[in-house]
């Protein structure tokens, strides 16, 4: 029985919660590395670019609350993705034409990007700040929980209760969606194609008649969804604040780079690497550990690895760990 | 300096007079005073980036270790709290410190295989518990002592003006670590790798109460020398005589006159600073440091060590650059922790830099005035402005929005700011000769 509430426990603080802030890094991270593999460089503004995405959901999904429009029990805010996600496209494109376009042309060394791109994130940055303004805002509507502790616990009779959360839920659900539509994207359409022939190899891709401007613009456009799906599922999950979403560049680049950036398969791997370290590390033991060995041997403090003010420590040593040892990623070994 | 740079200069200059004629003095001599401290910034950036093209975004680190040396050198002391544990907190830290170079011994030394792995492995985990378990209750004890108003190990109480050259070096050890670790990596993962440490080393001084008391704040730190407090000089005869005689009144003289004597102290770093660096470029170190950013493979093939000279002026860089973030929290008199952001104390730099101009000194000490007034007179005329452009409008939720929101402006502007000078003007305002 012990073990039992103990395997709950550990389920209900770390495998769920690790599971989805996984997911919602992998959504992320993916569109890191589509960028990094089709325009080859790490885009800073990709914090606030996925910030500017929520937040078109949040202006809409107030929209469809006022209208009266629900699709209860689901959050109202999936409802608006697709808008956010047209609003987006055109923002990036508009970006691409303006800013990025340029440099690409001149064939500017990749670092000469990273600064232009953050420059990019002072301009969202401000732009989200202005529209919506610096405060937490929390659009998560819908079920609150698909399962409850106290109903777990009525049904199981243990001590520990499981709860799933219906953010969580939506989470994986629209994280293995859109991850699905991503691969068989890249997989079996012909654009798909050409853009992994383009991410491998330019000059040849440009040989056999690829199109540069075209893939550029539907990388940007896939960045975009999901830049507004990751978003979406972090603010649903947590709540929306854009200073937030700046430092969540940190572990997204750590799950971009565990996997090898440019890898998608790589990105996905790496996202949940991220997440799960992150929290077995900066979880406090305690609990599970008093279930699991004799009473008397029961841990007096949190048995807590590190406090979870540290939890970028973490994917930061991820990040130099396999910058160190493995610097083109664990899913990249013949480049 | 030649004619445009004096011109720009003048411009400058204008800004600051303006601003003193129709705002207030005060504010104008403020914004100076963290105008001259963001050149200084600038000029260990520009450093990095402009003398060996490292782009480093860890800038915030650097400054917020400055900080905290003003925390050691000048806080005063807590005797309770030290005896407390004050050393047994110091041996947990020199057993961590230890654990990492017996494990990058063993990686060095031993030869490759599953015996050297497993030796790591072993030194670093046997490492952290033996750290944590020495370090943890060291902490504790500190921290109980009076939590409301200390509760962190205290300092040396000394003058902080010897912070200064204490905050380089915390910044430059620092810098040695991660160039260490990053550079010699590809340039956008230094970029990425700073970032991270930066980010690591504010949540440290966030959360690690002992040591700057965190998120509450350690205050009453002292000026450094010779500034004097405006409370003393108002309650001293000869001052309060010396304005009688020109009809000036005290309360005011005083403020304005501690602001200048920070001016002038700053502006004599950062003369020096400059007089130093401009002596260095132009010495074979300088025309090698350019000949290493600008062709590293040939510059190897000369026989250069192109890794060990980005390290020194990695580590150069990130000193002057702590350095000045001690003169910062020595003049404000306390450790905010809240305050250090990579957009205001990293990203904003940047901008700094390569708006004034990549690899030009002088460029740098421009687009520190220049950028850091447009930063700052947001916040005091800001308001004025969008409350003037708003006048017209109804009273509403839109109105007090806009007026909310208006400092956000800046933002937008420097973004916009930057992405039109890389654009059009790629060497900045004062180009590098």
């Amino acid at each position: 029985m012990d073990l039992l509430n103990a395997l709950v426990a550990f389920l209900n603080f770390v495998v769920i919660p690790a599971a989805s802030y996984g997911a919602q890094l992998a959504v992320g991270a993916l569109g890191v590395t589509l960028i990094f593999g089709i325009l080859r460089f790490s885009n800073f503004a990709w914090g606030d670019t996925m910030a500017f995405g929520t937040m078109v959901v949040i202006l809409f999904t107030w929209l469809f609350q006022s209208l009266g429009i629900s699709i209860a029990p689901l959050p109202t805010a999936l409802l608006a993705l697709p808008f956010a996600i047209l609003i987006t496209s055109a923002l990036l494109l508009g970006t691409d034409r303006v800013v990025y376009r340029f440099y690409r042309k001149q064939k500017a060394k990749p670092i000469i990007l990273v600064i232009v791109s953050a420059g990019v994130m002072f301009v969202m940055n401000g732009l989200v700040r202005i529209i919506i303004g610096t405060e937490e805002q929390n659009f998560a509507d819908g079920g609150r929980f698909l399962i409850s502790a106290g109903d777990f616990k009525a049904w199981t009779g243990l001590a520990e209760g499981l709860a799933i959360k219906g953010t969580t839920a939506v989470t994986l659900v629209t994280a293995l969606l859109t991850m699905a539509a991503l691969f068989w994207f890249l997989q079996k359409t012909r654009t798909g194609k050409s853009m992994r022939a383009f991410s491998d190899n330019e000059d040849l891709a440009l040989l056999s008649g690829i199109n540069p401007d075209r893939v550029v613009q539907v990388t940007w456009v896939i960045a975009a969804a999901l830049a507004v799906i990751a978003g979406t599922l972090y603010g649903l999950d947590k709540s929306f604040r854009p200073f937030i979403y700046f430092s969540l560049l940190l572990p997204i680049f750590a799950a971009a780079v565990v996997g090898g950036l440019g890898s998608p398969m790589g990105a996905v791997a790496g996202g949940f690497v991220v997440a799960f370290s992150e929290i077995v590390v900066t979880y406090a033991w305690k609990k599970v550990i008093t279930y699991v060995v004799p009473q008397a041997w029961a841990p007096d403090s949190l048995m807590q690895l590190l406090s979870t003010d540290y939890k970028f420590a973490v994917s930061f040593s991820i990040l130099i760990i396999v910058l160190l040892f493995m610097p083109n990623g664990l899913f990249n070994k013949g480049k | 300096m030649n004619t445009r740079a004096i011109y720009l200069f003048a411009g400058v200059g204008i800004l600051y007079v303006l601003t003193g004629v129709l705002l207030s003095w005060n504010v104008s001599l403020n914004i100076l005073i963290l105008g001259l401290l963001s050149a200084i910034m600038a000029l260990g950036v520009n450093m990095q980036w402009g003398y060996a093209g490292l782009f480093s975004t860890g800038i915030v680190g650097s400054i917020a270790l400055g900080g905290l040396a003003v925390v050691f050198v000048s806080g005063n002391p807590v005797p309770e709290a030290f005896a407390a544990g004050g050393w047994q907190a110091i041996s947990g830290l020199a057993v961590a410190v230890a654990g990492i170079a017996a494990a990058v011994a063993a990686w060095t030394y031993m030869s490759p295989g599953r015996a050297r792995n497993l030796a790591v492995a072993v030194i670093l985990i046997g490492g952290f518990f033996l750290y944590r378990g020495i370090f943890d209750p060291a902490v504790e004890r500190i921290e109980a002592f009076d939590p409301a108003t200390h509760g962190n190990v205290g300092g040396f109480g000394l003058n902080s003006i010897w912070a200064w050259p204490v905050g380089g070096v915390f910044a430059a050890v620092a810098a040695w670590a991660i160039g260490k670790i990053a550079l010699g990596l590809r340039e956008d993962y230094l970029a990425i790798a700073t970032l991270g440490i930066a980010e690591i080393v504010i949540t440290a001084i966030k959360s690690e109460d002992w040591m700057s008391r965190g998120v509450k704040n350690l205050v009453g730190l002292p000026r450094p020398w010779p500034v004097p407090y405006e409370v003393d000089m108002q309650a001293d005869p000869g001052f309060l005589a010396f304005c009688a005689n020109w009809g000036l009144n005290p309360t005011t003289t005083s403020t304005l006159a501690v602001k200048g004597i920070y001016i002038v102290m700053f502006a004599i770093v950062l003369g020096l600073l400059i007089w130093l660096l401009q002596r260095a470029l132009n010495s074979p170190w300088g025309r090698m440091m350019r000949a290493i950013r600008d062709n590293e493979v040939s510059a190897a093939a000369m026989g250069k060590d192109v890794k060990r000279q980005h390290l020194i002026i990695f580590i150069l860089g990130s000193a002057v650059v702590g350095m000045s973030g001690a003169m910062y929290v020595s003049m404000l008199g306390q450790l905010v922790p809240g305050e250090y952001t990579p957009l205001r104390f990293t990203f904003l730099i940047w901008i700094m830099v390569i708006v004034g101009g990549s690899g030009n000194n002088w460029g740098s000490v421009l687009g520190g005035l220049l950028v850091g007034w447009l930063w700052l007179i947001v916040d005091n005329a800001g308001p004025l402005i969008m409350g003037a452009a708003t006048a017209g409008m109804a009273d509403g939720a839109l109105k007090s929005h806009l007026v909310d929101v208006a400092p956000q402006l800046r933002l937008l502007t420097l973004g916009v700011a930057l992405l039109l000078v890389l654009r059009f003007s790629p060497r900045g305002l004062l180009p590098e000769k």
